[in-house]
């Protein structure tokens, strides 16, 4: 296979296309690192269960300063990010099964298929904060 | 390699700007994207201003009008002017498109005029395809019979025939490949969107019988499952095809083989 190594025949070392700052972020391509993105974060948020868990099993002092933690607006925030990766990834994931199945590619509905994906999971995010604030009341 | 930003000899710094006719009736502005491999400078941005009163309404007429009149080192691919040859695949506006096919009047503000992204520039608009026409070689695009010839043409029915829409139509201009963001990153192992659909091509065809020899070909973390639906192929493409789709077939057919 032809090297890619950008050099032409007469040694000079030819540049290599704007590509990222020059191309208008698609609807198709913002969803889709939003995924990734939105993927890294539940990594770090499975490390952030691991020590609520740590906490729960460690006794009372643990749980308080975890419990300080996550109530603090900064530790509210980032379960809220969190909250919203997580239905995100899940929503956008029902998405690529369909995908997997050969189904849903023709533009117009994957533009649907993520314009909905967004509205659902904002939709589910906000629900769950709403019960956690009125009905279970400990936040 | 992810990498966002350009090497230091790719960044974009400066350009000359060439006023143009001082009676032009509708002035656009046209920014183009120069390299030059004899200077051993930096690749810049010239900006070019043209009478679209006085112009054809395509890109491409623009791009033409300004070689012809105001600037002949400007270095740029085309041909048939149609939109069947491929040749004027770039990026204008912040999508690739055929400048053949794209109506100046379709672009807001300036037309921004890049080489098709990702790819080593040759000089000017010019990029250089000879990695990706050597992937398109390794996918063996041709008929592959075990029967012997017949002695008139191998037949289709309708229906055979009709696998085949939406994919006979690419033109390899490779607008879907330098689109995708996966291809720009790891282009050098991963086939591409221009590529895979043409593999596909071959799959689909009742004519050819090496489906199996293709599926393997294409089994591997790179070649094919670089491809993460990112969809910004289906969306440039200017022929109005769908690699995606033909993508996530061969996909299917790699589950359905392993049973």
């Amino acid at each position: 296979m032809a090297s890619n190594d950008g050099k032409s025949g007469g040694g000079v070392q030819r540049p290599l296309s704007p590509h990222l700052g020059v191309y208008k972020p698609q609807i198709t391509s913002t969803l889709s690192i939003l995924h990734r993105m939105t993927g890294v974060a539940l990594s770090v948020g499975t490390l952030v269960l691991v020590y609520w868990l740590f906490a729960i099993t460690s006794g009372p002092e643990a749980f308080a300063q975890m419990q300080s933690c996550f109530s603090s607006w900064i530790g509210r925030l980032l379960l809220f990010g969190w909250s919203f990766a997580l239905f995100y990834h899940l929503c956008n994931g029902i998405r690529h099964l369909f995908w997997d199945a050969g189904k849903g590619y023709e533009l117009e509905t994957a533009s649907k298929s993520g314009i909905a994906v967004v509205v659902v999971s904002i939709a589910l995010t906000l629900g769950v904060w709403f019960c956690a604030y009125t009905g279970v009341g400990v936040l | 390699m992810v990498e966002f930003s350009l090497p230091a000899n790719s960044k974009v710094k400066g350009g000359h700007i060439h006023p143009g006719p001082k009676d032009a009736k509708s002035r656009k502005t046209f920014k183009v994207y120069r390299w030059n491999p004899d200077d051993g400078e930096n690749p810049s941005l010239d900006t070019y201003a043209v009478d679209t009163e006085d112009c054809g309404p395509m890109v491409l007429d623009a791009l033409i009008k300004i070689k012809n009149e105001t600037d002949s080192t400007l270095t740029f691919r085309r041909s048939c002017r149609e939109g069947v040859c491929g040749s004027c695949a770039m990026n204008i506006d912040g999508t690739n498109t055929l400048a053949c096919t794209k109506y100046i009047a379709d672009v807001k503000g300036d037309v921004k005029v890049y080489p098709l992204p990702h790819m080593p520039v040759v000089k000017d608009l010019v990029p250089d395809l000879t990695h990706a026409y050597a992937q398109y070689t390794s996918i063996e695009p041709w008929m592959k019979s075990s029967t012997p010839a017949p002695e008139r043409e191998r037949r289709q029915s309708p229906e055979e025939r009709e696998e085949l829409d939406g994919l006979w139509e690419c033109i390899l201009c490779f607008c879907c490949a330098t689109s995708c963001p996966s291809y720009w990153w790891n282009g050098d192992k991963y086939l591409g969107p221009a590529v895979l659909l043409q593999a596909y091509r071959w799959i689909a065809d009742s004519r050819d019988d090496a489906t199996g020899e293709r599926l393997d070909n294409l089994e591997d973390p790179f070649r094919l499952f670089r491809c993460h639906t990112i969809m910004n192929c289906t969306k440039t493409c200017p022929k109005g095809l769908n690699p995606a789709k033909a993508i996530g077939e061969i996909k299917k057919l790699m589950l359905d083989r392993q049973g």
